[in-house]
């Protein structure tokens, strides 16, 4: 086991896989430099210019470009620099990656992963700072995944690269110098499978991605105050752990959801909705969400500050339930 | 590439039928919509034969192509199976994509049809990145990626022909352009002198053919593959042409000046070829023949498909994801 930040697991993923399988390449603006965070380096030493491309920025072709490849045969990893310019790729993403093989009756076999580093990053204000993973959950077709640790990001990686579905694959840019543990050889982890990060009685808090090192800070700071949350980073939100969420709603009774993006119209709505149709509102003795208000994100670190979820929202948001 | 005497005459007996089969499915498509047998939008391409004949027979089976709304014959001439086309139309079990694709997403990926698209200039990317694809995977393949005029004023047009001259990937860009796009004129939306000025700023050559005349495209199009496959990069074949019917299976065509439909109909390619092929004493019976061969052909798919059974709604929740599939209630 190695000690390593987020950003250098996910490099060893993608490293490993790369040796692995010969059809598994990247293309994305600036990855033969190593990509924008360092996520690629030493990539073009060790494959060459036709296995780690630096296209022009033309993101309907990295997008389209990247299926196109998938339906012969390859296997690419579809590097989008920062989440927010796939909105320049919609029509690839939405239209086509997502529907051809529903669309043909199965024959194609669109096998990409979307690397998309999300959220707010150093003031980097309204254009690159944006959490829309909620968008994806509503289109059939994809597997959404929102790791939010070193081993989650390179297990979860492994299993994007290998998976025959397309994988929008959410790396947590904030999250990147964050350190863990991450062993040698990396196995895949399987979609659809939440993280136990913290075991408690009094409530459920549900979450992902960026947030969920506050969210942690936040369960350490609650049990200091008498108050014992159990706390499921989901890691998927296409397919979601519903039955790890059930069972731990089901003991406390309390539900918080907790995630970056604005609060309305979030994947947190349908978590809760979801918890509401199986165990029935008798089970559940109150509910809460905590994101951000249906703001842009401001660039001025005070305005992105009053904005941004953060440990005392949460602690808060979490008393409050309890008192409930 | 210039045939000659015998060989050529084959050859152009073989675009002359391949012509008849395309215009016979979708004569018989429309018939079969008007009769309520089909449902949901046809976007046929009476008039525009000449070109998926002309490309598609200079293709190898495992050469590839994408196709636009308009993509019946390209799937065609592209070696699709005719009872999955038909059936795919019908909405039934055995079409091509089992019924969940229709007119507008024909594909059949085991003669290298990687799909009809129903975004205009959607399949431009598509085919560029199988180009590269193909190239990374080592094959000698190549691509042919058909959109229509109206497709060349959308992004994906630009960032494909660039992409596809700075990898030198071999794709041929096959602009058939019927002078409209959908109801307005393109002309009249489209600024500069059009899509070879454009592909030649970005250095893709691009060679422009009468789109009407089947061994002009043959012709041309047997050349340009040539060079691909030999590695010279994506080349643009630009091919002029006239949409005899409405947009749609529900646009009559009206709006259309009478006199410039009168005319597209003396210049349709079938017509032309016939009158070519007779000339060079090729007997009427043999021509009529292979006509006639060819709308029994979809007669009788048509009246297969129209037998077939529907798909049973179960299917509807398949072919979804693997890993997060949802089961039927
Ligand atoms: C992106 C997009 N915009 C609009 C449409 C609606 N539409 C379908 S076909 C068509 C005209 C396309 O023109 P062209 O590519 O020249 O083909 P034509 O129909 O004239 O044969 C339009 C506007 C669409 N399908 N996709």
């Amino acid at each position: 086991m190695a000690q390593v930040t987020l950003v250098e697991a996910a490099r060893l993923a993608a490293l490993q896989e790369m040796r692995r399988d010969p059809t598994v390449w990247v293309l994305g603006e600036d990855v033969a430099r190593g990509g924008l965070f360092g996520q690629y380096r030493g990539f073009l030493d060790e494959f060459g210019a036709d296995r780690i491309v630096s296209t022009p920025i033309s993101e309907s072709m990295i997008m389209g470009g990247g299926l196109g490849a998938a339906l012969v045969g390859t296997r690419p990893i579809i590097e989008m620099r920062i989440f927010d310019f796939v909105m320049c790729a919609m029509d690839e993403l939405v239209n086509q990656v997502a529907k051809v093989r529903y669309m043909f009756g199965g024959q194609a076999k669109p096998a990409v992963v979307v690397r998309m580093p999300h959220g707010i990053w150093r003031n980097s204000a309204a254009q690159h700072s944006q959490t829309l993973e909620s968008w994806f959950t509503h289109i059939p077709g994809v597997i959404v995944a929102v790791p939010a640790t070193p081993a989650d990001t390179a297990g979860l990686l492994v299993s994007a690269i290998r998976s025959d579905d397309p994988v929008l694959f959410f790396d947590p840019k904030n999250l990147f110098p964050l350190t863990g543990e991450v062993p040698a050889v990396i196995d895949p982890i399987p979609f659809g499978k939440a993280r136990l990060a913290r075991a408690g009685k009094d409530l459920t808090i549900v979450t992902w991605s960026a947030i969920v090192p506050q969210v942690e800070e936040a369960g350490a700071m609650l049990a200091e105050r008498g108050i014992e949350a159990e706390i499921l980073d989901l890691r998927t939100l296409w397919p979601w752990d519903e039955e790890a969420v059930a069972a731990s709603l089901h003991r406390t009774g309390r539900l918080l959801v907790a995630h970056e993006a604005v609060t309305v119209g979030g994947f947190g709505g349908e978590v809760v909705a979801r918890m509401v149709e199986r165990l029935g509102p008798a089970a559940i003795k109150a509910v809460a969400r905590v994101g951000q208000p249906r703001v842009p994100v401001p660039f001025a670190p005070p305005l992105e500050d009053a904005l941004k979820p953060d440990t005392a929202k949460i602690v808060a948001a979490a008393e409050a339930l309890m008192r409930r | 590439m210039t045939n000659t005497g015998g060989d050529n005459r084959a050859r152009l007996i073989t675009l002359y039928g391949t012509m008849c089969r395309i215009r016979a499915f979708e004569e018989t498509a429309l018939a079969a919509h008007k009769a309520g047998e089909i449902p949901g939008p046809l976007h046929v391409s009476i008039g525009q034969e000449a070109v998926a004949a002309g490309v598609c027979g200079n293709l190898r089976r495992d050469d590839r192509i994408t196709s636009n709304h308009r993509g019946h014959g390209h799937a065609l001439a592209k070696g699709a199976g005719v009872s999955g086309m038909m059936e795919e139309l019908f909405g039934r079990a055995g079409g091509h994509c089992r019924g969940k694709g229709g007119s507008m997403h024909i594909a059949d990926f085991s003669v290298g049809m990687l799909g009809a698209n129903g975004v205009v200039a959607g399949g431009i990317p598509i085919a560029v990145g199988a180009a590269q694809g193909i190239k990374l995977l080592g094959a000698d393949s190549i691509v042919a990626c058909f959109f229509g005029d109206g497709a060349i004023n959308r992004g994906p047009f630009l960032e494909g022909l660039n992409w596809a001259v700075l990898y030198r990937l071999p794709v041929l860009f096959v602009c058939e352009d019927n002078g409209v796009a959908a109801f307005t004129a393109t002309a009249s939306v489209t600024a500069g002198p059009g899509v070879a000025a454009r592909a030649q700023s970005l250095g893709v050559p691009c060679t422009s053919v009468d789109g009407n005349d089947a061994a002009a495209v043959d012709e041309a199009a047997a050349r340009l593959v040539a060079e691909i496959r030999g590695g010279s990069g994506p080349r643009l074949l630009h091919a002029t042409t006239y949409r005899i019917t409405g947009h749609t299976s529900s646009d009559p065509a009206a709006w259309r000046d009478p006199a410039a439909v009168a005319a597209a109909k003396e210049a349709e390619p079938i017509g032309r070829l016939r009158a070519r092929l007779l000339a060079e004493g090729v007997p009427a019976a043999m021509l009529d023949g292979i006509q006639g061969e060819a709308r029994a052909e979809m007669t009788h798919a048509r009246e297969d498909a129209l037998s077939a059974p529907w798909p049973d709604p179960a299917i509807a929740w398949e072919d979804v994801q693997d890993c997060g599939a949802v089961e039927a209630h």
